[in-house]
């Protein structure tokens, strides 16, 4: 089967991506999509642990962790929405009311 | 190498690619179709691992509904496609990200590989991902979680009802 490292490799490239994406990016769904890519680099972890250490747990968590993927996009989609009718504008620099 | 790893291979590069592309594409829209491509390999990679439950719940949620969901996202706050104006990135910004990435990257990559080296660690077992197995775990151990996380979707539910609600006229 897959050898650890491998995945692990893999998983560290989708999550360095996701980092540029939040970082670079002003778009908030673009934003929203970086973070996405992260979990997913979070969910190859817990599963390649999972086969390499026998255990079926890491699995359960991979499922707990798309359970709230998905809540925080439908939320976070709800809060972009919200902001593009009030601000005509998803440019996540423009949010400053509450900057210190 | 076994037949897996040449297919985990393949998958990992086209999954790699599409994830770099969904963080670097100026259009918005191409971004949301590399990021189905992205969460394919890694649902893919799941069946490779032999995790078929949460592979298929991948695939179903991730590339089913919240792609889609995103793509909704995008068509509601009217993204000017093609256009980057909604979307610029100034150099500064790339810069920081980008370099930063870069040495989580291999900072990552090379601890991985000096705990783990690819020659000499032995190929993990094929893993029991059936749903019976899951089933199992998930309502045996982990029932309070499963709860929570129900509770969670629900809360979740409700709020983006009410703040996605168009508020006609104020409130009575």
């Amino acid at each position: 089967m897959i050898r650890l490292p491998l995945v692990l490799v893999f998983a560290a490239l989708l999550f360095s991506a996701g980092v540029y994406g939040v970082l670079a990016r002003r778009n908030a769904v673009m934003v929203l999509m970086a973070i996405e890519l992260m979990l997913n680099a979070v969910n190859l972890n817990l599963i390649a642990f999972s086969a390499s250490l026998k255990d079926v747990s890491g699995q359960v968590f991979a499922l707990f962790v798309i359970a709230v993927a998905a809540a925080e996009v439908g939320i976070g989609l709800a809060l972009v929405i919200l902001l593009f009718r009030n601000r005509a504008s998803i440019n996540v620099d423009e949010v400053d009311l509450l900057k210190w | 190498m076994t037949a897996q790893e040449y297919a985990f291979l393949v998958v990992a590069v086209i999954g790699s690619l599409s994830a770099i592309a969904v963080v670097t594409a100026r259009n918005v829209v191409h971004a949301a179709l590399y990021l189905v491509v992205a969460l394919a390999a890694v649902g893919v990679t799941f069946l490779l691992v032999g995790a078929e439950f949460v592979g298929w719940t991948q695939i179903l949620i991730y590339v089913g509904a919240i792609v889609i969901l995103f793509l909704f996202g995008l068509m509601l706050t009217k993204a000017p496609i093609g256009r980057d104006t909604l979307d610029y990135m100034g150099w500064k910004s790339r810069a920081v990200g980008g370099a930063l990435a870069t040495v989580l990257f291999l900072g990552l990559a090379s601890l991985t590989l000096r705990v783990w080296p690819v020659g000499t660690t032995p190929a993990s077992p094929p893993v029991d991902g059936s749903t019976a197995a899951i089933g199992t775990s998930l309502f045996h151990d982990y029932v309070l979680p499963f709860e929570v996380v129900s509770f969670l979707l629900l809360a979740a539910l409700i709020g983006a009802i009410v703040l996605a609600r168009k508020d006609d006229g104020g409130d009575q």
